[in-house]
């Protein structure tokens, strides 16, 4: 793999960082009119999705990481692994809870997710800003109640709790946003 | 490249405000009957600060070839002016330093630098808070300025003393301060752990809506000021700050050839040692000090980075017709 030294710092940049991979967010330049060149560095551990803050002296280099983002399409679940392919090439990956993370709240066969690699083994997965789910179970909405100014919990197919309006019922399928986990319509079959 | 690179980076409005700084600049300097000088951008010589890159280039001129730089900081040639008796002398010029590329960099940028003939280190810090007075006031409202000194202002927010270095000490504060890479960059450096500590922890906090000028370094960190008379700790160097953004440096001028030469031989040896470009010393300016540099000080100040701090631009290139980028 490529190093980059400091000045290739671009956010987006994956590097290798005390052994994990890590994105680079943000880097700035700092340097004493008299002094020391150093580069300040915003930088996500990617394992971990930890944000971190760290310096270099101008001109050090890091190990580039072979991390990269493909779309893929979820498959299945075997009780131990979850499983991916790519659609263009049939290629076929399986995950393991950790990488999966909270994304497997949200994940119905057939449907397309984001899995980063690394060095060819899954290391994080996003699912898509919308998904549909069914619900399996809610309690019995109340008649007549169109705003949904409450709410009650609802269980979708996934095994994932959200938020839905009273006048939901058990068997409708909805639409939910994944980054905040709120329901946002009904879907009409 | 896109198609839009033919554009410049800053805007019509902000070169507007940069051409009114520039004329309120040298009416300060004209009414102190202060001369307007040009020395060359392109020098036979070049300073041997192992902290900066330059740019060469060949002087061609048949059947001969020379090696000429551009310059890092006018201050050499200003001297020699100094020493030739021509008085007090401004200059508002390019200066270059390679490899410096950021949101507060640009490797070509503007330099104001002056030089008052008599004036000690306050003097000049009287007449930089005055120019800066003068300079901010279309653009924004300074409070009272804030002048410290290195150690008060370092010990503040380190609680380290800046004048006695201990390694154990200053890595237990890193560590503490969630700095720990600073244990490898600064190892035993005590001027490269002052660096790192002061832009990391001290120079934030400096300046917030008004001029703060820190005086009084640490000598390790002497450039090319004289060591204090009453204290050879420190040196009689101010480095001046708006909003946390560091703007200028300035000396009560070393005048001593011998000791100046010392200075540069401990640089050139410092760039041997480390693989840095060699460079020689520049004799115009060792015989100029032995002819005698009147006792003087001055200040050199980013004009860019003024006028980001007084228009509030967040980049560089907003205040530059065109920055490296788009050159």
């Amino acid at each position: 793999m490529a190093t980059f030294s400091t000045n290739e710092f671009k956010a987006g940049l994956k590097v290798m960082l005390d052994g994990d991979p890590a994105a680079i967010i943000e880097n700035e330049f700092v340097k004493p009119g008299k002094g020391q060149a150093f580069n300040r560095v915003k930088i996500r551990n990617l394992k971990t999705g930890r944000v971190i803050e760290r310096t270099f002296k101008s001109g050090e280099s890091l190990e580039g990481a072979d991390v990269v983002d493909i779309e893929m399409q979820y498959l299945y679940n075997d009780g131990q692994f979850r499983h991916f392919m790519v659609p263009d090439t049939f290629e076929q990956y399986q995950a393991d809870e950790k990488a999966v993370g909270d994304a497997g709240l949200w994940l119905k066969d057939q449907d397309m997710c984001t899995v980063t690699l690394w060095n060819d083994v899954p290391l994080s997965m996003m699912p898509a800003n919308f998904v549909e789910l069914a619900i399996t179970e809610t309690d019995p909405g109340v008649r007549g109640d169109t705003s949904g100014g409450g709410g009650k919990p609802a269980v979708l197919e996934t095994g994932a709790v959200v938020r839905v309006p009273l006048f939901v019922q058990t068997g409708e399928v909805i639409k939910v946003d994944t980054r905040t986990g709120e329901y946002v319509s009904r879907v009409k079959e | 490249m896109t198609q839009d690179d033919w554009l410049p980076t800053g805007s019509l409005e902000y070169l507007r405000q940069r051409a009114r700084m520039l004329a309120a600049i040298r009416r300060f300097f004209d009414e102190l009957e202060v001369l307007e000088v040009e020395t060359p951008l392109l020098c036979h010589g070049i300073g041997t600060d192992p902290q900066l890159a330059f740019f060469s280039t060949e002087f061609c001129f048949h059947p001969n070839r020379q090696t000429l730089y551009l310059q890092t900081s006018p201050e050499f040639a200003m001297k020699r002016l100094l020493a030739a008796g021509y008085g007090s002398i401004y200059q508002i010029c390019k200066a270059f330093r390679n490899g410096e590329s950021g949101r507060f960099h640009n490797p070509e940028f503007t330099l104001l630098e002056w030089y008052r003939v008599g004036f000690d280190l306050f003097q000049l810090m009287a007449e930089i808070d005055r120019l800066i007075q003068v300079v901010a006031k279309p653009f924004k409202t300074l409070k009272q300025t804030h002048t410290v000194h290195y150690q008060e202002i370092f010990l503040k927010y380190t609680g380290l003393d800046p004048l006695t270095f201990s390694a154990y000490v200053y890595r237990e504060f890193a560590e503490r301060a969630g700095l720990p890479e600073a244990v490898s960059i600064c190892e035993n450096d005590h001027a490269l752990w002052l660096d790192f500590l002061f832009s990391h922890c001290v120079q934030p906090h400096l300046g917030e809506d008004r001029l703060c000028m820190v005086y009084g370094f640490p000598a390790c960190q002497s450039s090319l000021a004289r060591l204090n008379a009453d204290n050879p700790a420190i040196t009689d160097r101010v480095e001046i700050f708006i909003d946390g953004v560091e703007l200028g440096n300035g000396f009560y001028e070393l005048c001593n050839a011998d000791e100046q030469e010392a200075r540069f031989d401990k640089e050139i040896d410092f760039r041997a040692s480390n693989g840095l470009p060699p460079v020689d010393k520049d004799r115009r300016f060792l015989r100029a000090l032995e002819s005698g540099l009147p006792d003087c000080s001055g200040m050199a100040i980013g004009l860019d980075r003024l006028v980001m701090v007084m228009i509030g631009a967040e980049s560089i290139e907003q205040v530059l017709a065109f920055s490296v980028d788009r050159a």
